[in-house]
């Protein structure tokens, strides 16, 4: 475990997610994270509290997410918490980028600026937890 | 985020600015098909552009698949560098067309 640089709960709310990426973006840059980095995680937290908003949650704007930010000695872990139905990790599959079509992007993108990103067994009581790491220097 | 329309002769020029979101999107997708929807060539000028997220590239995807369809011209200027890497990691800076300024566009 590593020391929490941020813990956020929030309505899973469109409107909310400006506020959220501000947030995640000076905290990882107070703890020393390139501002390069900071962009890839800032993206890779907004598109996973997209993927709850509207799939998890349905767009109903109801709902909470739980965003919890560690750093450990060389890595920032984000683990995202929802409160929605379990999700089937199966349906949230990047889809074939050659596929030129709108949507579906959002989970390759964060595929693609993380380290690894995955969704774990959540606690009781929760619904969906999906964890993120990102190495640093 | 904030948008204009304007023409520069023939070609409509959509403009953004700001942050294109999952709360915004819906509304610069509308923006980009009402101009798709007038029938002439269409630059969509993002150097105002600071983040954009996949529901606003998938509104550019739209826009940009319904113009192909019906033959027009649309085009994408002034990306600047945050913008331009999500494009690159979505594979779609091969897709549309980028013009570094909008006298190259038009």
């Amino acid at each position: 475990m590593g020391d929490r640089i941020l813990q956020l709960r929030f309505r899973a709310d469109a409107g909310k997610l400006k506020q959220v990426r501000r947030s995640v973006r000076e905290s990882v840059r107070a703890c020393g994270a390139t501002e390069a980095c900071a962009d890839d995680v800032v993206m890779a937290v907004d598109e996973v509290c997209q993927n709850i908003i509207r799939h998890a949650y349905g767009g109903s704007g109801r709902g909470e997410i739980v965003l919890e930010i560690e750093r450990s000695d060389d890595a920032l872990v984000f683990r995202v918490t929802d409160f929605a139905p379990r999700v089937d990790p199966a349906s949230v599959r990047p889809r074939d980028l050659d596929d030129v079509r709108p949507g579906g992007l959002g989970t390759h993108l964060i595929q693609q600026v993380m380290d690894s990103a995955e969704f774990i067994d959540p606690p009781p009581g929760c619904g969906n937890l999906f964890r993120m790491v990102k190495r640093i220097g | 985020m904030e948008h204009s329309v304007r023409e520069e002769g023939a070609v409509l020029v959509a403009a953004f600015q700001g942050e294109v979101d999952l709360e915004n999107s819906p509304k610069a997708r509308e923006v980009l098909l009402e101009c798709v929807g007038r029938g002439r060539k269409v630059l969509v000028d993002l150097s105002g552009v600071t983040y954009i997220d996949s529901s606003g590239v998938a509104s550019l995807v739209e826009a940009f698949q319904r113009a192909r369809k019906s033959g027009l011209e649309f085009g994408l200027v002034s990306v600047n560098s945050s913008a331009l890497r999500v494009l690159e990691l979505a594979r779609l800076d091969k897709v549309f067309p980028i013009h570094a300024t909008l006298a190259d566009g038009l």
